[in-house]
């Protein structure tokens, strides 16, 4: 055990993941950051730090820092997974997903399927996604429930240092596509980070804490919002079980299910805009498998249907805070 | 270098396969008994032809939705094609492909591709691999005139100048981007080696109807693309026989358009020109690989008819390895 950010949980695990298997490599936008400058290759050191030192231990074969190129990113990364390499992309913003939006969602997602079975396509795009920085609209989506409808993809958001290890590993072990959304709120969050080949499975959500009256279902920087809201109502005698889902493909139905089947009462609360979003699509899990045993109306916690505003005001108003959990709590305990 | 009797028979057997191969499926589709979109490679069988008899294995290529000449070229299964291309049970892709998306990874087939200009980058990942692992093998990115206009393959040529990678860009140049001419969609109006070159890296040019300019420049393009120095491109200018697609009307065509390609660009009958004026081979010879072409996709399309479809519960198999 040692203690470390997400950030530095991140760092460490590619660093020992290049070091035990040599067809890991890193690629992306300035993941070096400085190359063709006076100031020289790591001038910069990676621009969010979690590529830091890996181009002096590693080198240029295998520490590939790119052109502003998103497609050719995504694209290289799906020819060096199909050809047996085990790439980690970077998008600097998740947001610049669109610009590749092909490569993972015409080619890396189908690979497997459109051949037959007959290839596997390992690799893992790491994008740094969510609000709270105001960076405006194209610089804080949470584009995770986009990337969740897609078949053939893998959705992991790490909440907590020792996730961030367990799950990137877990994505770095496995022969499926991952997008690893890392929340640009969260990088600096601490917390102890078990030595070794410490993995968490996909799939299985964590539960953050049982209280018994309420379900919250919640992921990404959601989760400490609802643990927050948590705690104030637990101070009145109101229970919550949080749920951090973890990873939102494949996702934990049986957690979600378990839970609302106790407390009758669930607030879903997802970063992402809301049509068509994931907390749209628990909403139809629960009402379709769990009809029988909810209490009161599924209540979401979602920002507007709108883009990410930049002013600190504008950006606080959108963005679902713990008040807003904690409202909703209350709402579906006072029906009927 | 001068090649052997059993090179050119290998060479020219491969380009009557595919030109057999492509021959047929154009009369099977009419019959209504193959399903979705095809679209046939028929007329550019010595660029696939002159491109891939330079492989390995081990080295990769990434093709088009044209991409039937180019798997049979890079050693993808006839058979298994042709019932991939019926959707059965046990084509290539377990009828999860069709025409569009055959693939073989085992033999360095890294995809047909329904999108165009999506398979440059992919081909630069395979060549990152191929530069990682240092043995001296290449990626190939198959493009058309369509292609080199998509900011795909604008990123992937820009990309592998980059990072050096051992990647050929090989422009098929038919003159159509589906239904639209080359002089009206490639704004240089010029060639599109001269694009490829601005990006920096080395270019040649071939006559892709003539197996012999085509294996012979790339003899030259691979020794410098393997000898590590960084990326290259070659533009090979060849026609389309077929339409767009299958049961495409072809209006765009000039008057006599499809008889004259026919008759002057037609790559099996500039070979077997060449190779019986020079001597090296018999009309007979020739007369034999045709022959034996012509039964193996009569074989092959026997027993693609014949063969099971796919279970439906399949559907929702080899979505993930593990889910």
């Amino acid at each position: 055990m040692a203690k470390m950010t997400i950030r530095e949980a991140i760092n460490l695990t590619i660093h020992e993941e290049m070091e035990r298997n040599p067809d890991v490599l890193v690629l992306g936008e300035d993941i070096v950051g400085g190359n063709g400058t006076a100031g020289g290759p790591e001038a910069i050191g990676g621009i969010w730090g979690a590529t830091t030192g890996l181009y002096a231990k590693f080198g240029a074969n295998r520490v590939i820092d790119t052109p502003i190129s998103e497609s050719a990113i995504v694209g290289a990364a799906a020819g060096l997974a199909l050809a047996g390499k085990r790439p980690i992309a970077e998008l600097m913003f998740a947001d610049f997903v669109g610009v590749s939006l092909d490569q993972l969602w015409n080619q890396m997602a189908k690979f497997r399927y459109m051949f037959g079975g007959k290839t596997t396509c390992p690799a893992v795009v790491r994008m740094i996604y969510g609000a709270g920085m105001n960076a405006a609209a194209q610089h804080s989506q949470s584009v995770y429930a986009m990337m969740t409808s897609i078949p053939g993809l893998k959705v992991v958001m790490p909440t907590t240092p020792a996730d961030a290890k367990g799950l990137l590993l877990e994505a770095l072990r496995g022969d499926d596509p991952v997008m690893f959304f890392e929340h640009k709120s969260l990088f600096a969050v601490s917390g102890e980070v078990p030595d070794g080949d410490y993995r968490v499975p996909f799939g299985q959500a964590r539960m953050v804490r049982e209280g018994g009256d309420v379900t919250i279902v919640t992921c990404g920087l959601m989760v400490s919002k609802s643990e927050v809201a948590a705690d104030k109502l637990a101070a009145e005698g109101i229970g919550c079980d949080v749920i951090d889902l973890r990873t939102t493909s494949p996702l934990d139905e049986e957690a979600i299910l378990d839970s609302v089947e106790a407390t009758g009462r669930l607030v879903i609360v997802d970063e992402s805009t809301p049509r068509c979003s994931l907390a749209s699509d628990i909403a139809g899990l629960v009402a379709s498998k769990a009809f029988s045993s909810l209490k009161a109306p599924i209540e979401m916690v979602t920002p507007p249907h709108t883009p990410v505003p930049f002013a600190r005001e504008l950006e606080a108003a959108w963005l679902p805070g713990a008040s807003e959990v904690e409202a909703a709590v209350r709402r579906t305990l006072a029906y009927r | 270098m001068q090649l052997s009797r059993d090179q050119l028979l290998r060479a020219y057997s491969q380009m009557a396969i595919i030109r057999a191969f492509e021959e047929r499926l154009h009369d099977e589709i009419k019959t209504g008994d193959i399903a979705g979109f095809t679209h046939l490679y028929g007329g550019q069988e010595a660029a696939a032809v002159g491109v891939c008899e330079h492989l390995a294995d081990d080295d990769f290529i990434v093709s088009t939705h044209r991409g039937h000449g180019h798997c049979i070229a890079k050693g993808c299964d006839v058979k298994g094609m042709m019932k991939e291309i019926y959707g059965r049970a046990d084509g290539l892709c377990k009828g999860k492909a069709g025409s569009m998306h055959i693939a073989d990874v085992s033999v360095g087939m890294l995809g047909a591709n329904g999108i165009v200009g999506a398979g440059a980058p992919q081909a630069v990942g395979a060549a990152l691999a191929a530069k990682m692992d240092g043995k001296g093998k290449v990626a190939i990115a198959f493009s058309g005139d369509g292609a080199c206009n998509q900011g795909t393959t604008f990123e992937a040529m820009n990309m592998a100048v980059v990072t050096k990678a051992p990647c050929i860009f090989v422009f098929e140049n038919n003159h159509y981007s589906e239904h639209t001419g080359f002089d009206y969609a490639v704004g240089t109006n010029k060639d599109i080696a001269s694009r490829a070159e601005a990006f920096g890296m080395k270019v040649w040019r071939a006559n892709g109807s003539d197996f012999f300019d085509t294996f012979d420049t790339m003899r030259e393009v691979l020794d410098y693309v393997r000898a590590g120095n960084g990326p290259a491109s070659i533009e090979l200018d060849t026609e389309r026989f077929y339409g767009h697609f299958e049961g495409d009307p072809q209006r765009y065509r000039g008057p006599g358009e499809l008889d004259r390609i026919r008759e002057e660009r037609d790559c099996l009958k500039a070979f077997r020109e060449k190779v019986t004026a020079a001597g090296l081979l018999g009309h007979a010879d020739l007369d034999a690989v045709d022959a034996a072409a012509l039964a193996l996709i009569e074989e092959a399309t026997t027993e693609a008819r014949a063969a099971a479809p796919p279970d439906p519960a399949n559907v929702t198999t080899d979505v993930y390895v593990t889910y």
